[in-house]
């Protein structure tokens, strides 16, 4: 669920200097609540002094319902312990609510922590608030600073979603396809700017959705198989591109003849055959130059086209032996 | 288009696979008997490791103190799908420590005192139905949470993880899931979370975290098990979700999450688990695909003289809570199409420590990997059985007959006898 990368156990904070709460005179009047575990917990946590001591006033003031500025404060040091306590961030939120604080400073501290938490659900799910509060004018600086995650790591899945979040709702779609072809130079294989090219040609109000952008996509996607035929990613972004018009993808004659292509270079491509067998499926009539493609793989001459494909496919990618078998016998009878 | 050199994706890739097929070759060179041991799951080691765990975390685990009854359930799950089960004493600490855990308006936070969270809900549930027998399940305050779930309905249909948290498919299926367990669910808590899932879709046919995100395998499997659960699953594409899938299975023989990523030992259960779902599909799937239904698939591998169509004969109980019963008292109507053997291999020499399991060679072990580790596992050993009680064969399980472990009801990934004995008391309240 991505949450495995929230549970990896991170590097220990180095030491603070750090005066102990009950040390300090504006904290006197507080009972710290210490966390009710019961007399034989399981999973008991030897939590050092600082976490427990901050954990106990925590509790007092949130039980409380206290939304003061010290509140605010110790909100800080608890998150800095543990940025995963998701109480915490929410009872934060109350509090710069109700002291109606200036927001700026909130998307700072964040950026403090947000750096060496990339992958922590609590964290992002702040900021959008606090950008949501903030409105269109912050649109740049927070697509700046997804951008400075993805150059760190291009592929973080809660800044693409915060990306995207952004992008829906404060706007700032002008240079995002110039973005995505950008990652992409970088990284061809990198799928999220795939996906995330895929969100800007169906989304973007600039380019007037899929029916507009699908030819210039199609060549787009065909360009980069062409580089690189082991590429996963293209391959389906150009199935995508027809995703709610498969009978057109069998009549795009490019499509099919990419295949042709990569199959004449490259005879065991999984994924050149399994675009002919959807082409297939899809009541494709298949050119002579496509036949005679796959008949130069096959000897089985009994078999039609696509069954055909289906036993190359058992021989050249056996991982998924299983599944062209079975695709096999879902073949449509031919019309 | 793209620069000459390696990008920094193959780059990771070729370093991943070379530490993997290092290994391969390693063990397959060895003498039948040493090679062998490899291939050994190391049951009391890990089921020491994860005991232990249970009564003492160092300091390191406090990044995880809003996480506890996720602790709970990857232990005592991994625990029962070991065969074994904690001592009376432990249990019944368990079941006191959630306890402290649940809200008194409903639901359960990831530690005393802390506010009510969806997914922490769901552990601590899953944790207390593992656990079984009547102080546990009747600790659970069924009124109370179905209040929860509805305070978390959003507008858009799905969920939000807690007041104030965030929407998505995740959430979604930690909510159904509880509910549909628990015998509460009905169409409020229902209504439009088929629509919200579908719009996860993407165009390249997994399911995504939020409309528009990319497809992931943890995301495809809480989408794919909670459209089952609310009875709506048909209106997901299918195909498309399978092809995606399958291809998901790269060459070091594990799964990875996403298109382009790299391998990982917790992907086991999240993708396996999407395939062993799809297993019981069959009829949506043939019906999507435009074939008749008295087309035979020729897919199972024993002999398959009754048609997977006699499911329809079995007796169905009614009502939306029970689509969960009806799910694995059918047949499998598809052999596996994912490569159970070769995940077997990934598993259990790549991810197995000396105890507890891990996401890759290099990384370390962790309760995360180890449950859903095991989890996949599980699935692998039962995949090839037609009802969900059959003993697998031996062919079906890599390594000795002993590796064998406990089946999982897959939509909930809950062992399957602690899931009957769950229904069954639940039924009845
Ligand atoms: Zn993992």
């Amino acid at each position: 669920m991505n949450q495995k990368v929230e549970f990896e156990v991170e590097e220990e904070e180095e030491e603070r200097s750090r005066i102990p709460i009950s040390e300090r005179p504006e904290w006197a009047d507080v009972r710290p609540l210490p966390q009710d575990d019961g007399p034989n917990p399981v999973v008991p946590i030897a939590y050092s002094d600082e976490f427990s001591e901050t954990m106990d006033f925590f509790r007092a003031v949130y039980l409380a319902d206290e939304r003061s500025a010290r509140a605010l404060e110790l909100t800080q040091e608890a998150i800095f312990l543990n940025s995963g306590n998701y109480t915490v961030w929410q009872f934060r939120r109350l509090i710069l609510e109700a002291l109606s604080v200036d927001l700026r400073e909130e998307l700072e501290f964040i950026d403090q922590i947000a750096k060496n938490n990339t992958k922590n659900y609590q964290i992002w799910h702040h900021r959008r608030w606090v950008a949501e509060k903030l409105g269109s004018n912050v649109a740049s600086n927070e697509l700046q600073f997804t951008g400075e995650i993805f150059s760190q790591d291009a592929k973080n899945y809660h800044a693409w979603s915060h990306r995207q979040w952004v992008l829906q709702t404060l706007g700032g779609w002008d240079d995002e396809l110039a973005y995505c072809d950008e990652l992409l130079q970088n990284d061809i294989f990198n799928n999220s700017a795939w996906n995330q090219r895929y969100f800007v040609v169906t989304k973007s109000p600039r380019l007037g959705g899929l029916e507009v952008t699908r030819d210039s996509e199609v060549a787009y996607a065909i360009k980069a198989i062409l580089t690189k035929p082991e590429n996963e990613s293209p391959w389906r972004y150009l199935r995508g591109l027809y995703k709610n018009d498969v009978n057109s993808i069998a009549n795009d004659p490019r499509v099919a003849s990419v295949c042709v292509d990569v199959l004449t270079n490259e005879k065991e491509c999984a994924h050149a055959l399994n675009m002919v067998l959807d082409l297939l499926c899809n009541h494709y009539q298949p050119s002579i130059e496509l036949k005679n493609a796959i008949d130069a793989l096959s000897d089985n001459s009994d078999l039609e086209l696509a069954k055909k494909v289906c036993s190359v496919l058992q021989l050249v990618d056996p991982m998924r032996a299983n599944y062209w078998e079975w695709r096999k016998t879902t073949v449509p009878a031919r019309d | 288009m793209a620069k000459m050199t390696a990008s920094k994706t193959q780059e990771e890739q070729w370093m991943v696979q070379n530490q993997v097929f290092r290994i391969y070759d390693l063990v397959y060179r060895l003498p039948p008997h040493a090679q062998s041991v490899n291939f050994e799951l190391r049951r009391d080691d890990h089921i020491e490791y994860l005991t232990r765990s249970l009564t003492q975390l160092g300091p390191n685990f406090t990044v995880l103190d809003a996480n506890r009854p996720w602790l709970c359930y990857w232990i005592i799950h991994s625990i029962a799908l070991l065969g074994d089960c904690v001592d009376d004493n432990l249990e019944s600490d368990a079941i006191d420590f959630l306890r402290r855990c649940q809200d008194p308006n409903g639901g359960y936070g990831g530690g005393p005192g802390q506010m009510p969270h969806l997914a922490t809900t769901y552990a601590a549930i899953n944790a207390l139905l593992t656990l079984g027998g009547h102080k546990s399940l009747s600790s659970i305050n069924r009124e109370k949470l179905y209040s929860f779930l509805l305070r978390m309905k959003d507008t858009s249909g799905g969920f939000r993880m807690h007041d104030g948290g965030e929407v998505d498919v995740r959430a979604c299926y930690t909510a159904i899931s509880v509910a549909s367990v628990l015998n509460i669910l009905d169409e409020r808590l229902t209504q439009n979370v088929g629509d919200y899932i579908i719009s996860c879709q993407t165009y390249e046919g997994g399911i995504s975290g939020e409309p528009g995100a990319e497809a992931h395998g943890g995301y495809t499997f809480c989408g794919l098990a909670a459209m089952v659960l609310i009875n709506e699953v048909h209106r997901l594409d299918l195909p498309g979700l399978i092809n995606w899938v399958v291809f998901r299975q790269g060459i070091e023989c594990g799964f990875q999450g996403r298109t382009n990523k790299l391998v990982d030992g917790c992907y086991s259960f999240w993708q396996g688990g999407v395939a062993a779902i799809i297993q019981r599909l069959h009829l949506m799937i043939k019906e999507q695909l435009g074939l008749s239904s008295t087309f035979k698939f020729d897919c199972i591998t024993e002999s398959d003289d009754d048609s997977s169509d006699t499911d329809r004969e079995k007796p169905m109980l009614e009502g939306l809570n029970n689509n969960g019963y009806n799910f694995i008292k059918g047949s499998k109507g598809m052999r596996p199409l994912f490569n159970s053997m070769a995940l077997q291999q990934y598993i259990l020499l790549c991810t197995q420590e000396e105890a507890g399991f891990r996401d890759k060679p290099g990384k370390r072990r962790d309760h995360y990997h180890t449950c859903y580790v095991l989890s996949g596992l599980s699935v692998c050993h039962h995949c090839n059985v037609k009802e969900a009680e059959t003993p697998p064969l031996p062919k079906d399980v890599m390594g000795p007959y002993s590796n064998l472990l406990e089946p999982v009801h897959p939509l909930y990934n809950i062992v399957l006898d602690k899931y009957y004995e769950a229904h069954e008391f639940f039924a009845r309240l």
